[in-house]
């Protein structure tokens, strides 16, 4: 019966004092660790770099081994937007307005160029990036990227949510970012 | 299944056409694929209830309408609609010119509903005005757009701009 004993993938606890029976740590800590490892991330994808989230999110690559295997399609219950593909100028209120209706703490991830940038849409009709309606955690560059450089920008966004102070959204930095951009908290 | 060759020719349509309209055809072109008439602004709206509502035309269906603009010419902006006889299929297409200065046009709405969003669309890209439209607004652009993106009188890049961030494009 030994065979059949099963291993699983634990995450690493954070810093802290470990002493028998007891581990003692900041909260800050034991926070970030339970949100990074359980994103729960919105997929806003409007063209091919949604193509490449439909396989980053099959069982090749399996977003679901970071915790995010739960996807929301209500901006209610998300913690992460991902915005992937062209953006037009109509639909610029609309990302905006998703953004608004997500629950701090929330994170924004533009894959890809258009995204990003606008990409190669040097045109009227596309907006030249989404942070010019949402401030903007990551940026995956690519066009589209790969699956990979997609799990890797998500990395990126575990690392800032693991990291992030639990009164960072409470500063006046942070609020000033966002009435910057005409939200009101 | 058989196709069988169309009972009703060009010459037929043009015969139809010039005896109620005259003047006011100003060019006939058959060669290149199919029967193109253009005709004087004021009269497009007749000529379209004509060809739909003849019992021999019969052009029952509006397949497109577009606008275009030639910036070189006296009459810059136009109007091009594809009508479609499914009976005979034949198909025939109509094109009117009007000015900048007064971009005014009858619309067709009251003939085809197909025309509201083709009218729209038009409207939204050349800036033409379609006279007795039900709702004549922006479509496809953003409502708060100031100008009319189709039409041949812009710089292909504005180098006054503040929409794009050259950071991201090494310049």
């Amino acid at each position: 019966m030994e065979n059949n004993i099963k291993t699983y993938n634990k995450v690493d606890p954070p810093e802290g004092y470990s002493a028998p029976g007891i581990f003692a740590t900041t909260f800050d800590r034991v926070v970030g660790l339970a949100r990074k490892n359980s994103l729960w991330p919105l997929p806003f994808a409007t063209s091919c770099c949604g193509i490449e989230f439909m396989a980053t999110m099959g069982a090749h690559y399996d977003l679901g081994r970071f915790g995010a295997e739960r996807l929301s399609f209500s901006p209610r219950q998300a913690d992460l937007l991902m915005v992937m593909g062209t953006i037009a100028k109509k639909m610029a209120p609309v990302i905006q307005q998703v953004y608004i209706q997500m629950a701090e703490p929330r994170w924004v991830l533009a894959v890809g160029a258009c995204a990003s940038s606008g990409g190669i849409f040097d045109t009227y009709s596309v907006l030249q990036g989404i942070d010019r309606v949402v401030p903007v955690d990551v940026y995956v560059p690519g066009c589209p990227p790969r699956p990979e450089q997609i799990i890797d920008g998500f990395m990126k966004i575990q690392d800032l949510v693991g990291n992030e102070s639990l009164r960072r959204r409470y500063s006046d930095e942070y609020k000033e970012l966002l009435s910057s951009y005409g939200i009101l908290l | 299944m058989v196709i069988t060759g169309s009972q009703m020719d060009n010459a037929l349509i043009i015969d139809r056409l010039y005896k109620t309209f005259g003047q006011d055809i100003l060019k006939m072109d058959s060669g290149a694929d199919i029967l193109t008439v253009t005709v004087s602004h004021p009269v497009i709206h007749e000529v379209i209830r004509l060809l739909k509502e003849d019992d021999v035309l019969g052009f029952t269906m509006l397949t497109d309408l577009c606008g275009i603009h030639y910036p070189d010419r006296g009459l810059p902006l136009g109007v091009v609609y594809h009508l479609h006889n499914l009976v005979e299929n034949v198909r025939i297409r109509i094109k009117t010119f009007v000015t900048k200065a007064e971009p005014s046009i009858s619309t067709v709405t009251d003939l085809f509903s197909a025309a509201n969003w083709m009218e729209r669309e038009t409207y939204d890209f050349y800036g033409i005005l379609f006279t007795g439209h039900p709702n004549l607004k922006r479509i496809l652009n953003v409502e708060y757009m100031d100008f009319f993106p189709l039409r041949k009188e812009y710089p292909l890049e504005d180098p006054t701009r503040e929409d794009k961030d050259n950071r991201f494009f090494g310049r």
